[in-house]
């Protein structure tokens, strides 16, 4: 179950996993290597994550989701403010 | 890098062949009640250096250890596994070997590790039951058809035997597969790949482990890797549960854990760690020859020697640590299976799983050096780690001796990621697509 920040708690094959937040560089001044990091490299870490979702078969809103992926437990979910999901 | 090679007087590069199991001793030690067999790998204490340390006791850890030391005389070697041997992905694979890849470079790859294979059981003198009974990958939409065309001719042109067939010749090597028009996608043809077969996968974690003790490494269970030392961006050594190591050259391989040892390292790589499922069926007659995959139907099925059908299919949509088996994969499963062979309604499942995989952007894995000198990488082995363990362990080996990466896997280098050279194999290495 994930709680969705707009539909509330639902199936999470409802939703489409994005991955970790990363910020995103300037694409203008961005060297391949920054570039690389940005679309690849990944923490991947065994803790506790920020990570976007989509809730693909229901409200289709993005929002991040902070889990623990030792164990699934999903601490909070938040809605993205104006500027945040843009982007990233 | 600097080669480890020892001086050339000072190497006896003998490569010693584990002994037997007779059908005497099988016969006088399963008529007692305590058998009294041998011990196949020994425990050691922890010496406080090693030449290399092996992070990870899996498949590729134990391969590598055993190269370096029946084909480089490099014997002074820790492999430091934290729980038991072979006891991630190695023993949760659906223990499949093949090379029918799509682009060159992994098919050559993968071609070279089915080449080893076949001769392993003779060489670890350990019965690795590789049965080469046939691979079809099922295609079913034109637009599968033309990709499997595709893999078959560059198959063929690296000497690889795989060819595309139609449904009346699928249909002779596997009966129970429904090759009517009937199925919402049905199976309009194959990539057909003979060479291919299955593998009895502890067994070659075990005939690896016993012959790499045999030569002299240290395999050490138990034994967590806590941390890694670095000195002015040079390896020096690995603190351990069990105590401290000085060495000059540690070796990642631990797959699904493999960012954790990243960190210790302070290095970063393209990988995420999520789970593949795989489930057994009860035991029966054997009625499948060949191994089956269905990309369109995201699931490959198989038949064990002792009769059980071994079923696999994508990885989990999310990327988690966790290695337990999920109410809604075996349903998603169990609907695609049946869809492929009806007629299995009524089988149980016995049992599912899972393991943890590194997967990489474009599914191939990351092997090599690394901007640490000394810290090199055998990991992003995603869904397709157990067809490569014998080539990994053998390149790796060379890489360590040598000094320098050997051709067969500089397309798989961390660098390719900057340089935009990736190797994609998504299709060829899974049926997530």
């Amino acid at each position: 179950m994930l709680d969705c920040p707009f539909c509330g708690p639902r199936n999470v094959g409802e939703f489409a996993h994005l991955g970790e937040v990363v910020a995103r560089p300037d694409p203008r001044t961005a060297t391949p290597a920054q570039w690389r990091d940005y679309l690849y490299v990944r923490d991947n870490v065994a803790g506790v994550v920020r990570e976007r979702w989509l809730h693909r078969a229901g409200c289709r809103k993005f929002f991040d989701a902070v889990r623990d992926t030792t164990d699934n437990t999903v601490h909070e979910t938040v809605a993205l403010t104006a500027g945040e999901g843009a982007g990233s | 890098m600097e080669p480890r090679r020892p001086a050339r007087e000072a190497v006896r590069r003998r490569r010693v062949r584990p002994r037997g199991y007779s059908a005497v001793s099988l016969a006088r030690q399963g008529g007692r009640s305590q058998p009294s067999w041998k011990r196949a790998w020994r425990h050691h204490e922890l010496r406080p250096s090693y030449d290399v340390v092996i992070i990870g006791g899996g498949l590729h850890g134990l391969a590598t250890a055993y190269y370096l030391a029946s084909r480089h005389g490099i014997t002074n070697v820790a492999v430091l596994e934290k729980d038991y041997l072979g006891g991630g992905g190695s023993g949760r694979n659906t223990a499949i070997a093949r090379s029918n890849y799509l682009t060159p470079e992994g098919v050559e790859f993968y071609d070279r590790s089915v080449k080893l294979y076949e001769r392993l059981s003779a060489e670890l003198n350990f019965n690795i039951m590789f049965s080469q009974r046939g691979h079809l990958t099922l295609a079913h939409s034109d637009a599968s058809l033309r990709t499997m065309r595709w893999r078959a001719e560059v198959n063929k042109i690296k000497g690889v035997d795989s060819s595309v067939i139609g449904p009346d010749d699928i249909k002779a090597l596997a009966p129970a597969l429904d090759t009517s028009g009937e199925p919402r996608y049905p199976i309009l043809g194959a990539l057909y790949h003979p060479p291919g077969g299955i593998i009895r996968h502890d067994a070659v974690v075990w005939g690896y482990a016993r012959a790499a003790d045999l030569h002299g490494v240290h395999l050490h269970q138990q034994t967590e890797v806590t941390g890694i030392e670095i000195d002015r961006n040079r390896v020096t050594g690995v603190q351990t549960s069990r105590g401290r190591i000085s060495a000059p050259i540690v070796v990642n391989c631990t797959a699904g854990w493999s960012s954790i040892i990243n960190a210790m390292a302070g290095v970063r790589a393209p990988v995420v760690t999520s789970p593949l499922q795989a489930a057994v069926s009860e035991p029966v007659k054997p009625f499948l020859d060949p191994v089956v995959v269905s990309g369109t139907l995201h699931v490959y099925v198989s038949q064990t020697p002792r009769g059980e059908l071994v079923f696999g299919a994508s990885v989990d949509p999310f990327t988690q640590y966790s290695v337990r088996g999920s109410l809604d994969f075996i349903e998603g499963l169990a609907t695609h299976v049946l869809e492929l062979m009806p007629g299995l309604s009524k089988m149980r499942v016995l049992r599912q799983w899972a393991g943890l995989c590194d997967m990489t952007p474009d599914y191939s894995p990351i092997m090599g050096v690394t901007d640490v000198q000394g810290f090199l990488l055998d990991i992003g082995w995603g869904t397709y780690g157990f067809k490569a363990g014998p080539v990994s362990g053998e390149q790796i080996a060379r890489l360590i001796a040598e000094g320098s990466t050997p051709d067969l896997i500089k397309p798989f280098g961390l660098e390719r990621f900057a340089d935009g050279t990736l190797v994609g194999e998504k299709g060829a290495a899974s049926v997530g697509h």
